[in-house]
């Protein structure tokens, strides 16, 4: 975890706080950039962290962090345990088939299960290593990771969410030693969650940075105004939370559960809150105000503002946009690319990384239907499995345009039963994928431990996994272009069916038929004055 | 037969401004419509709506000036003359004979034009204008979902911008078939051209 604050201040920036009336709403809409700018003021906290006693001394696992925290914060941890980053899918009951961390396939490392070890370095908890984790100990909520501020506090890749207590080599046979956290200093200087805090797992998501959703990486922590110009370190400086309102624990927004179409408008505080996770909860739903404001207004219903506000992602750090597992295993060279990414490693396979990435468009309603454990596949025309289905069209008016990371990769499918394998990667069995690189009994393995058929057969096949895009949103003036995709030839829109788009589309007969007549009336003109033209000589009128 | 005043200021004015409004809409018309790009789509969209405006406002100025004059009468259908005109147009004019139709005072468009202004004001025109403007306010009526109504809005527009280019080739030609090249867009100039004395005028002015 990078952190560059350096005191336990509580910062309140946002407008969460100001008090604003139902009345004062239109004021609201005008001013909100300017209210936000004057409010980016870091107001101190009425606690500090390091006066309290229970918070003296040494601590020797974060567990015990945790019951100190608990002492005074009596509810936290179980605020904590309804959430999402606790549960990993909105509906925590066990057997539940709402889509969560905990149960989709993606194609990235493919599934959680049986490598919990590995992924819970992201949980914000401790000691989830497998099936066996208890979800209601309340000392293995993680209150650190969230709430850290002096950027020392980070957790070992492979423990299943703890930091490392001893020292410990890391990445393995590197030689480099990962000293351990002091975490009674980190106790000591706690604080609300910044970027950093978030990003510090949001950021790495797919096992490294911007690997996975190509509108978070590393550079968000201190981002440009050109890069992001509601996080602008200069500028704004807006924290996650301030879009991602929290409450009791509960975050706002999620690609899990998405806002389509926000038809609330601004969301006043003590009002109707129910978060701020989407562009008109500050924006309003008439956001445009110079220029060709009405028409640019207009399509609000229609396209998300995300569709022209990012008009690339990942545009300071390359994202990766394909992997192939099935070149995992076949050489035993890392290689890498002049930015240092990594596009082949022995364990994982090929990588392909991409800058500046133009988002692909779909009409989307807010529902993703991602591909759960256990659900059979098909492949599409085009022989891809497609692992997220949009939900949304053009008739339906929840749906808009909206901008998506396409994942591309090769990853093993069970060709008999139709299901994707959830493979046993990570481990120090033998039949973990990482240990002897035998597809088979990863396979094998894997959806063992998931109470899945396997027929024994692996195949590769090619798959898509989606994220919506969101972040990053860019100045104004970098905003998508009118004809960007009002065009004929390469309209962004191309694959956008079910509405007429001036520019885009066109009637060819009708425009032949015109064409025609037009040519007719100038040829007619043409041997009309012709004719006139030679048997001028006859006098009269021309 | 006699030089007089045939097309007032405000005809004048009103033609013209029409002429300059519908090139403008022509050009950007088309640039929106993605045939070519030019001035950029938005500029192409922004100047096309204050173009068709603009138009509107002229065409209201001009039916309540054609009403209150009672100029209206010059585009009332008639087939008195119409076969003449119209060999003139086909045979006569390449055998220099004289165009048959003697304009009056109060008839100053022969058969022919009568009609076509009559069909450019009662058709064409509500045609581009009816359809640009359920095109410009689609999301009243498109409800919530797209309408599957809009493309043919849009080709109902675009055939009408069609039509009109044809029209206006045809018209600039036929401009210049006037006793001499120049002469008809003279007289919308200045506004003078030649009339005949019209036995019935008295009549019709009542
Ligand atoms: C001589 C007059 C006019 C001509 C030649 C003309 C021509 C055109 C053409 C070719 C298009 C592109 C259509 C497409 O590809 O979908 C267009 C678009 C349009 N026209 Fe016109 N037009 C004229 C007058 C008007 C008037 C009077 C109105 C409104 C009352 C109007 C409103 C529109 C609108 C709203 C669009 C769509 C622009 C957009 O994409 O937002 N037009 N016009």
């Amino acid at each position: 975890m990078v952190i560059t604050k350096k005191k336990s201040v509580d910062r309140r920036t946002t407008p969460i706080r100001l008090f604003i009336t139902k009345t004062s709403r239109s004021l609201l809409k005008g001013t909100l950039a300017g209210l936000l700018a004057t409010a980016s003021l870091a107001v101190a906290s009425t606690a500090d962290h390091s006066e309290f006693k229970v918070l003296q001394g040494t601590f020797a696992t974060g567990p015990d962090v945790t019951k100190a925290c608990l002492e005074c914060h009596t509810e936290a941890a179980a605020q904590v345990q309804k959430s999402i980053h606790w549960n990993w899918k909105i509906d925590p009951a066990k057997d539940s088939r709402e889509p969560g961390k905990d149960n989709i396939i993606n194609n990235f490392c493919m599934a959680v299960r049986t490598n919990e070890a590995r992924c819970t370095s992201c949980h914000a908890g401790y000691g989830w290593k497998d099936d066996k984790f208890d979800f209601t100990k309340q000392e293995n909520v993680d209150c650190l990771v969230c709430h850290d501020t002096s950027g020392e506090y980070s957790k070992f890749p492979t423990m299943a969410g703890h930091p490392n207590y001893t020292p410990k080599e890391w990445p393995p046979k590197s030689g480099k030693i990962r000293e351990p956290v002091d975490l009674a200093k980190v106790a000591r200087s706690v604080g609300e969650s910044s970027r950093d805090n978030c990003g510090s797992c949001h950021f790495y998501g797919g096992g490294g940075d911007s690997v996975k959703h190509g509108d978070m990486d590393s550079t968000l922590s201190k981002p440009s105004f050109g890069l992001d110009v509601h996080m602008d370190a200069d500028g704004l400086n807006m924290t996650c939370q301030d879009c991602h309102t929290t409450v009791d624990h509960i975050t706002a927004g999620s690609r899990i559960t998405m806002n389509a179409r926000d038809m609330n408008g601004i969301d006043v505080p003590g009002h109707e809150f129910g978060g701020r996770a989407t562009c008109e909860s500050c924006h309003d739903s008439d956001p445009h105000k110079d220029g060709p404001a009405p028409l640019l207004n207009k399509h609000v219903a229609k396209v998300a503002c995300q569709t022209c506000h990012i008009p690339e992602f990942a545009r300071d750090k390359k994202t990766k946009v394909a992997w192939d597992w099935s070149t995992a295993g076949k050489s035993k060279e890392t290689l890498k690319d002049e930015e240092g990414n990594i596009t082949y490693s022995p364990k994982k396979g090929d990588f392909t990384w991409q800058k500046k990435v133009p988002p692909e468009y779909a009409w989307f309603n807010g529902k993703m239907n991602y591909t759960l454990i256990g659900d059979k596949t098909e492949k599409n025309a085009e022989g891809v499995v497609e692992l997220v289905k949009l939900e949304g069209s053009a008739a339906d008016s929840g749906s808009r345009i909206w901008p998506f990371k396409v994942m591309r990769s090769v990853t093993p499918r069970d060709p008999e039963t139709g299901q994707m394998i959830v493979p046993h990667l990570f481990g120090k069995d033998d039949a973990a994928f990482w240990k002897s690189y035998d597809w088979q009994k990863a396979a094998a393995a894997g959806m063992k431990a998931v109470d899945q058929p396997f027929s024994g057969k692996v195949e590769f096949t090619k798959t898509t996994y989606l994220f919506p895009i969101t972040h990053m949103v860019a100045p104004a003036d970098q905003a998508l272009d009118c004809v960007a995709c009002h065009n004929r030839d390469n309209s962004r829109m191309a694959g956008i069916g079910g509405i007429y788009l001036p520019g885009r589309d066109h009637s060819e007969w009708l425009d032949r038929i015109g064409m025609l007549l037009v040519l007719m009336s100038i040829l007619a003109g043409i041997g009309h004055g012709l004719l006139r033209y030679t048997r001028r000589t006859k006098g009269g009128q021309l | 037969m006699r030089q007089e005043l045939i097309f007032t200021r405000f005809e004048r004015f009103w033609h013209w401004a029409q002429m300059l409004i519908i090139f403008a809409l022509l050009l950007t018309g088309f640039e929106i419509h993605g045939s070519y790009q030019l001035v950029g789509f938005n500029k192409a969209v922004m100047v096309h709506n204050i173009c068709a405006w603009s138009l509107l406002t002229l065409w209201v100025l001009a039916i309540f000036w054609s009403a209150t004059t009672g100029q209206w009468k010059h585009y009332l259908p008639t087939s008195n003359q119409m076969g003449d005109v119209i060999r003139f147009y086909l045979f006569g004019i390449f055998n220099g004979e004289h165009h048959p139709y003697r304009r009056k005072r109060w008839a100053k468009h022969n058969p022919l034009q009568r009609l076509t202004y009559l069909l450019l004001k009662l058709v064409l025109m509500p045609m581009i204008w009816g359809s640009g403007l359920f095109y410009m306010f689609y999301s009243v009526w498109m409800g919530q979902g797209a309408h599957p109504a809009l493309p043919w809005v849009a080709n109902i527009h675009v055939a009408g911008a069609w039509l009109m280019l044809t029209f206006l080739v045809a018209h600039v030609y036929i401009i210049t078939t006037g006793p001499t090249v120049g002469e008809h867009m003279m007289s919308l100039l200045t506004g003078y051209g030649e009339v005949y004395d019209d036995e019935d005028e008295k009549k019709l002015e009542n």
